[in-house]
């Protein structure tokens, strides 16, 4: 009987601790892309940014952390207060858990499951009960505004973001990350994002929607709504709706690079020299450099774009997202059914 | 006795199934109501987890929690319901509420005895890939013409429910989009050119 718990308790510690060596990374590089995105849109607009605390500015998300973590939480009067509590910790548990399904390289992966690609779409949809939970808990009108625009919002852009995913399942065959990645081998041109260029736009988009980024932050909205969903929170309240977003930001970005960007696979695969000159670099680097590239453009779209109309947000994505995805997935199965090279011969 | 991990964790999970389901009618709460409904979905989700249907479990919270109790949530938080007036007869109707359970819980377990199915090895289950063997039965020769059929319908509703609601009143107070994407500089700008008066004292300039 001891023996048998024993079998049964070691395999979970294990998944614990690959949990932790998945989580510890992540939550890190949440802390240094805020860092990262106030020095980029520093120089942006001509200055500097934050370069005081230690060197470079490196301890500046630290500190910030220190100063949240101390400050008081505050909740309102006539506030829903175990709802209120209980929102930015749902909104962060859907972040973190889509990384379960993530693959880092061939084989590095929490759980090498079958419907991969529909797990990270239930846990991205999850996210907006943070957001709508917050927004009713807080007794506050700007909140509650927040939270209504958010939630039509993501609705809308979750279903371009589906079909855009369902043209990158049709065309590897396959729901798991892994088969996906696999079916983009041969180099720069043979991944996704050539065949599948529209789907490739109309996800990034959709991605920044659903992220609630800019130009698409109608939660939070500040010049119309102050903060929207988050007005009210302060102190580790706040900080858990700011680690969501940012692990959000990342995981979208590492979507977009297994999806449409081959992943961990090199980009000079097939090209006679370079492909030998850079075959010893490990594929999780350029899986990184990849995820470093689409947060960088998710950034210079946050500094170069004023905010969206709310009409023109839904205009966009019902009656310009959604047809392009499906047009472009009919054509997809033709180019499909006829083994177009050199994608899917 | 030691349980099997996964009986032990199908005790957990249905048990908060039940929890939940219970809580989504005695929550004083619309909104709490609404939200341990969603709790409740979530476990039968994961009981299906257990099952390795990990397709239907996975379309489960992305269709009914991620956006249809959304949607939900999203209409009972405006409106403003009071509680109390709906909780009226709550004491009188019992007895008929009751009878209504059993009737229903009885038609159900007579309709879904273990009889009716084949239980399968667990193992062939495990192996098998829940969305290929789904694709497999839904879109073959037998099945594809009333799935196909069954979807025009929906979208027939859909589209008539959306005629039949939406009137387009005239006097709604909504940006016409095709009016502003119409515009051009030459509609909303004009440059005069008013000479300047001289100020006393000063030369006039141009």
């Amino acid at each position: 009987m001891i023996k048998q718990g024993i079998l049964f308790l070691l395999p979970l510690i294990w998944i614990v601790i690959k949990i932790v060596i998945v989580l510890v990374p992540l939550l890190v590089a949440v802390a240094y892309l805020t860092l990262a995105e106030r020095r980029v849109i520093g120089a942006i607009q001509v200055r500097i940014g934050p370069n005081r605390v230690g060197l470079w500015g490196f301890g500046q998300p630290i500190a910030d952390a220190v100063k949240l973590f101390f400050k008081e939480s505050i909740s309102p009067t006539a506030a829903s207060r175990k709802l209120f509590i209980f929102a930015p910790v749902i909104s962060l548990a859907p972040a973190l858990a889509a990384w379960a399904a993530i693959p880092f390289q061939s084989g590095w992966v929490l759980a090498n499951i079958n419907a991969g690609v529909l797990y990270i779409l239930a846990m991205t949809s999850l996210g907006v009960y943070g957001i709508l939970i917050s927004g009713w808990a807080s007794n506050s009108k700007y909140a509650f505004f927040g939270a209504m625009r958010s939630a039509a919002q993501v609705i809308s852009y979750e279903i371009a973001m589906g079909f855009a995913l369902v043209g990158v399942l049709m065309a590897a065959g396959s729901a798991n990350f892994t088969q996906i990645v696999l079916h983009q081998h041969g180099g720069f041109w043979h991944w996704y994002w050539l065949p599948l260029l529209p789907l490739f736009v109309v996800y990034w988009i959709s991605g920044i929607a659903e992220t609630n980024r800019l130009p698409f932050d109608m939660a939070e909205g500040e010049s119309e709504i102050v903060a929207g969903f988050h007005v009210e929170y302060s102190g580790m309240g706040f900080a858990l709706f700011f680690l969501a977003e940012y692990a959000n930001m990342i995981l979208i970005s590492a979507l977009a690079a297994l999806l449409f960007l081959g992943g961990w696979l090199s980009p000079f695969e097939g090209i006679p020299g370079l492909a030998f000159l850079f075959a010893w670099v490990p594929g999780i680097i350029w899986f990184v450099i990849k995820i470093s590239m689409f947060l960088f453009l998710l950034i210079w779209i946050r500094a170069t774009l004023p905010r969206y109309r709310y009409d023109q947000i839904m205009r966009l994505g019902w009656k310009v997202l959604i047809p392009v995805t499906l047009v472009w997935i009919v054509l997809l199965s033709i180019a499909i059914l006829t083994h177009l090279p050199p994608w899917f011969n | 006795m030691f349980l099997e991990p996964y009986s032990l964790l199908f005790i957990v999970f249905a048990a908060l199934l039940v929890f939940a389901a219970v809580m989504v009618v005695c929550s004083r709460n619309p909104v709490t109501s609404a939200l341990y409904l969603v709790y409740a979905f979530f476990n039968a989700a994961i009981l299906w987890m257990l099952l390795y249907a990990e397709f239907l479990s996975l379309v489960l919270i992305f269709v009914y929690v991620g956006a249809v109790m959304t949607l939900f949530l999203f209409v009972v938080m405006m409106l403003n319901i009071d509680v109390a007036v709906l909780r009226q007869g709550f004491v009188r109707y019992l007895p008929l509420g009751v009878l209504v359970l059993a009737l229903m819980a009885g038609i159900m377990i007579v309709a879904i005895r273990p009889l009716h199915y084949v239980t399968s090895n667990s193992v062939s289950l495990m192996q098998a890939n829940n969305i290929h063997s789904i694709g497999i039965a839904l879109f073959d020769r037998q099945m594809v013409y009333p799935f196909e059929l069954a979807g025009v319908l929906l979208l027939a509703a859909i589209l008539s429910a959306i005629m039949l609601t939406h009137r387009g009143r005239p006097s709604r107070k909504v940006q016409d989009i095709n009016a502003q994407l119409a515009a051009s500089k030459a509609d909303r700008l004009t440059i005069v050119n008013i000479p300047s008066k001289a100020a006393p004292g000063e030369e006039p300039s141009v």
